[in-house]
């Protein structure tokens, strides 16, 4: 989708050159985004108020001009994940909620009618919530987290999809992986195809990013990655 | 649920969802009428669980209570929620949620109608 092109790298030199400078998080509109849900300024406000650091005016942002930055890569070197994977956290987030909350309301609810089917439900809905911290965490750690559980997804999802199919009576009631997915638009089976592509990139960048770092030769043997 | 409200709100939150992901195509961050489109589906979604509401309150009910409920929940948190990701992270992904987001809303209008008859 997007590739490291100008603006890109444009923002990942930007981002260096914060490092580099060791300024602690420099508030620059666009390339901010790490964690949504503990963002409290009102962006329309931090607009209007002059900026607490002195930001080069050209990477400040007006309402509807072509955003720079925060596209640079999976991890522009401030902690904080960036480029498509924000939208597929998003995503990952909404199949957390979505699974783990149905499960709940299923078990509690009408356990006896298909308890195979609502403890699926619930395992899915926890590799969900995993897929979501991990995605959101460019550590190695996160990406590591992440893998394992799109992974489980995707070996759930083919699992349950087939058994399901092969067998109606195994499944009474739909859960999120019977079926393929076929309740959730077969997003449970595109998802994690997604994601393990994107973790692919990020850990490649990352990879990259720390040879850069030490001064190595770039790999010449590998070519670049997502391009 | 009251079905005109419901097809209105799923029109307009596909709608949306449209308009945002050219936005995000373009990379463009949202802007004021966007927002007001957010206002828009907001009010109706809000008239919808008002029509739920009354129409409970005449006697009749989901077949599946719990489950309209937290949908109807999850319906009106849903855009503001995409808004506020849109708004904080000024870039193509943070504006592809609020489109995300949108999406959700239309899902979950389906949902409410199936849980309700």
């Amino acid at each position: 989708m997007t590739g490291p092109g100008p603006d890109g790298l444009a923002g990942r030199q930007a981002a260096a050159e914060a490092m580099g400078a060791e300024s602690p998080a420099v508030a620059v509109p666009g390339a901010r985004g790490g964690h949504a849900a503990a963002q409290t300024v009102p962006p329309v406000a931090a607009q209007t108020v002059p900026p607490v650091q002195t930001v080069p005016a050209a990477q400040e942002v007006p309402v509807g001009q072509p955003v720079p930055d925060a596209e640079a890569g999976p991890d522009a070197g401030d902690g904080k994940v960036h480029g498509p994977g924000r939208t597929l956290v998003a995503v990952y987030a909404v199949f957390a909620v979505a699974a783990t909350s149905r499960a709940v309301v299923q078990i509690l609810t009408k356990f006896g009618e298909a308890p195979v089917a609502y403890l699926l439900s619930a395992l899915a809905g926890v590799v969900y919530v995993v897929a979501t911290v991990g995605l959101s965490r460019p550590t190695a750690l996160g990406r590591r987290l992440a893998t394992g559980a799109c992974a489980a997804e995707l070996t759930g999802v083919l699992t349950v999809g087939t058994l399901s199919v092969a067998d109606r009576g195994m499944f009474p009631d739909a859960a999120v992986w019977s079926g393929y997915g076929e309740g959730y638009f077969f997003l449970p089976v595109v998802l994690p195809v997604l994601g393990l592509w994107w973790l692919r990139r990020a850990s490649r960048a990352a990879t990259r990013d720390a040879r850069g770092l030490l001064g190595e030769a770039p790999d010449s043997s590998g070519g670049t990655p997502g391009s | 649920m009251v079905r005109i409200i419901a097809i209105a709100v799923a029109g307009v939150a596909l709608l949306l969802a449209a308009w945002v992901f050219l936005l995000a195509w373009r990379n463009r961050p949202i802007g004021r009428p966007v927002l007001y489109g957010v206002a828009v589906a907001e009010a109706l979604l809000l008239a919808q669980v008002v029509g739920a509401i009354v129409l409970v309150a005449r006697g009749r009910h989901a077949s599946e209570p719990l489950t309209f409920t937290l949908y109807l929940v999850a319906s009106l948190v849903a855009l503001p929620l995409g808004a506020w990701w849109a708004l904080g992270e000024r870039s193509r992904s943070g504006t592809s949620v609020l489109g995300v987001a949108a999406i959700v809303v239309a899902v979950l209008v389906q949902r409410l109608h199936q849980t309700w008859s």
